[in-house]
């Protein structure tokens, strides 16, 4: 129920304590700036960390040859182990949990893009249509390369919307022809990457149509996947499964850790997941802390003013107050201090961190550091029970003072 | 009215205990005017607080109002006291940060008296004081007989049986205890029990009745043989009229 005559009472203690409830407030609101400070700082750690992984699939893995270094099967080490189709079509059929599957493969030699007398050297990847799906790529316009082009050998090319600025200056780049090394493609679609900005000037082919035309020794850079929603045990089984696969079929040792290079993202990701986790924790760790020391101190000095006003409750118990109305008075007069001074560190902390969000310098690890309706709501419950906590004692102590102690005269 | 019959209470100093009431037989009727008198040491003050339900004794029987007191819950000592009961104490005790018409309204508060309504009565009773003037005061700007008397008015606000003054004169001087005294006075003839501790033989003698303690007994409760009217008193001292 809402008292007004109570508000009364404890705006009115607090207009004759200007200085005091200030000072205390002061310790609260400090502890909520410190909390909200350090936990948008760790958003904007996390929000970095996310931004890191924004480019590829966080459950990709992605297989790189390299050079066996182990005598295998009466071969010599050193060998170089490169990919080809049937590598590719091995890892596809052979491998349990692949989701989506691309290669790719990079034409040899610099090639000269051209759209009319517009000229461009972009970079050119050749790959299987699932690639989209590993590189976050999203299409703007049109589509991106399907299976159809891909039996098909057709000549045509999904480019990034640098690709199409750069060439079609501002006009629709949808239907026309670009050409490569004086070859003319169709363009399908034009993307737009979540990764960094050289991500939006490639040139993606259908892998087959590349092979073909390009030629070159129709090897493969390197085989991606993603895994679904496998867990880390299960992501590694997998990993391993594919390294068994092309170890039989390119006859390489199991063991042989250089021949085939294999990143997992899921065990990349879960190692930035458990760090962030530790650094959540510890963040919170500090931030109550903090958010203690002002409760310590809320409580301390509303000892004191409990010892200060011990006569004045005297005198109000002899007129008649209940011990509920004292523990009550001293409560919601913490409570209320609190939550005011808790509020404003709150909005302060928020006020400061938008500041930063909004004039910091580009980096790559520190990004849109925030806090959200929801820690807000966190924040708020923290401070009415760090409130009810600090006034906890102080009102029990109000409550036990005896009348007649109070008003002793000497 | 007030009917304490074997009172005995003792408090713990050190390892033993201090017997300051052995055994207290008094019975105060309604509208009467007693004074407490004794030594210091003589157990008056004690007397007092356990009549003001302010702290408990150990044995005997107490009857306010027909009431038995013994061993009450807080909250309902603390309803007997706001209802049975008005206080006034030697030192003022008015909360500092409230103005005299606030301070005169606190009881109320505690009865669950609308603000504006409480106001409105703790004005009736400042004027009855004469103080309505100064009821946006706050104390530290009144003189002491003032305080005192805003103390009074709020004894008084909740319309008790009985008016406990715990040397209501002490801090004052002997003109301001003598308009105190004619205050109480005129309440007491309005049929307000009054029990005034005092030390004063002067403000004793302006009561009806006037009991001595000695030693944690009464040694003597006799009615004062013909009361001294303060207002009298009050009237022949000089520079009381303007103030008064």
């Amino acid at each position: 129920m809402f008292d007004l005559d109570k508000w009364q009472e404890i705006l009115d203690t607090i207009r004759a304590n200007k200085l005091r409830t200030l000072l205390t407030g002061f310790s609260v609101a400090w502890g909520i700036f410190m909390l909200i400070i350090l936990l948008g700082s760790g958003n904007g750690l996390a929000n970095g960390i996310e931004y890191q992984f924004r480019d590829d699939a966080v459950n990709s893995i992605w297989v790189f040859g390299g050079q066996t270094s182990l005598p295998h099967r009466g071969l010599a080490p050193g060998r170089q182990i490169r990919f080809k189709a049937g590598d590719f079509a091995a890892v596809r059929d052979g491998v349990d949990g692949v989701e989506h599957i691309t290669a790719r493969y990079y034409p040899q030699g610099s090639l000269t893009v051209s759209y009319g007398s517009e000229y461009g050297t972009y970079d050119i990847r050749s790959v299987h249509p699932d690639h989209q799906y590993l590189e976050k790529t999203i299409v703007k316009n049109g589509r991106f390369l399907n299976e159809v082009d891909q039996e098909q050998f057709r000549k045509v090319a999904a480019i990034g919307q640098k690709v199409e600025q750069g060439l079609f200056k501002g006009r629709s780049s949808i239907g026309e022809y670009i050409n490569i090394n004086g070859i003319p493609f169709k363009v399908v679609g034009t993307f737009e990457d979540a990764g960094s900005e050289s991500e939006n000037e490639k040139i993606y082919l259908p892998i087959s149509t590349s092979e073909r035309i390009f030629a070159g020794d129709k090897r493969y850079r390197n085989i991606m996947f993603t895994v679904g929603d496998a867990g880390l045990v299960e992501s590694q089984g997998i990993a391993q499964d594919t390294r068994a696969v092309l170890a039989q079929r390119m006859r390489f040792s199991e063991d042989d850790e250089r021949a085939v290079f294999v990143r997992n993202n899921v065990e990349e990701f879960q190692r930035f997941v458990s760090l962030m986790a530790g650094i959540r924790v510890f963040i919170w760790v500090i931030g109550i802390g903090t958010i203690l020391a002002g409760v310590v101190g809320v409580s301390n000095i509303m000892m004191i003013v409990v010892q200060e006003r011990t006569r004045e409750i005297g005198v109000r118990k002899a007129l008649g107050a209940t011990p509920w109305s004292i523990v009550s008075l001293v409560l919601q007069e913490s409570i209320f201090i609190t939550a005011i001074a808790g509020y404003f560190g709150l909005v302060l902390g928020v006020f400061l961190l938008e500041l930063v969000s909004e004039n910091l310098p580009a980096s790559d690890f520190f990004v849109n550091p925030n806090v959200n309706l929801q820690l807000a709501i966190v924040a708020t419950v923290l401070l009415v029970t760090a409130g009810a906590i600090a006034g906890f004692f102080p009102a029990r102590k109000a409550a036990g003072i005896r009348p007649v102690e109070a008003l002793r005269d000497e | 009215m007030i009917d304490l019959q074997g009172i005995h209470k003792s408090y713990p100093v050190g390892k033993g205990k201090l017997h300051v009431l052995k055994g207290i037989d008094l019975h105060i009727g309604a509208g009467e005017m007693v004074s407490i008198m004794g030594s210091s040491g003589s157990g008056k003050s004690t007397l007092m607080n356990v009549m003001g339900i302010l702290d408990d004794y150990d044995e005997g029987e107490y009857l306010l109002d027909r009431h038995r007191i013994r061993n009450l819950s807080e909250r309902k000592a603390a309803g007997y006291r706001n209802k049975l009961l008005g206080f006034v104490f030697q030192s003022f005790n008015l909360i500092p940060f409230k103005n005299a018409m606030e301070n005169v309204a606190l009881p109320l508060y505690y009865q669950g008296v609308p603000r504006r309504k409480r106001n409105e009565i703790a004005l009736t009773y400042l004027e009855k004081v004469g103080l309505v003037d100064w009821a946006e005061h706050r104390p530290s700007e009144l003189s002491g007989g003032q305080q005192q008397r805003v103390a009074i008015a709020r004894a008084l606000i909740s319309e008790p049986k009985v008016i406990l003054a715990d040397e209501p004169t002490g801090a004052l001087d002997t003109t301001t205890s003598y308009e105190v005294m004619a205050v109480l006075r005129d309440i007491n003839r309005e049929g307000t029990s009054i029990v005034i501790v005092t030390h004063e033989h002067d403000i004793s003698h302006m009561t009806d009745r006037l009991i001595h303690l000695t030693d944690g007994r009464i040694e003597s409760d006799e009615p004062v043989p013909s009361p001294v009217d303060p207002r009298s008193v009050a009237a022949a001292a000089p520079g009381v009229a303007e103030s008064a």
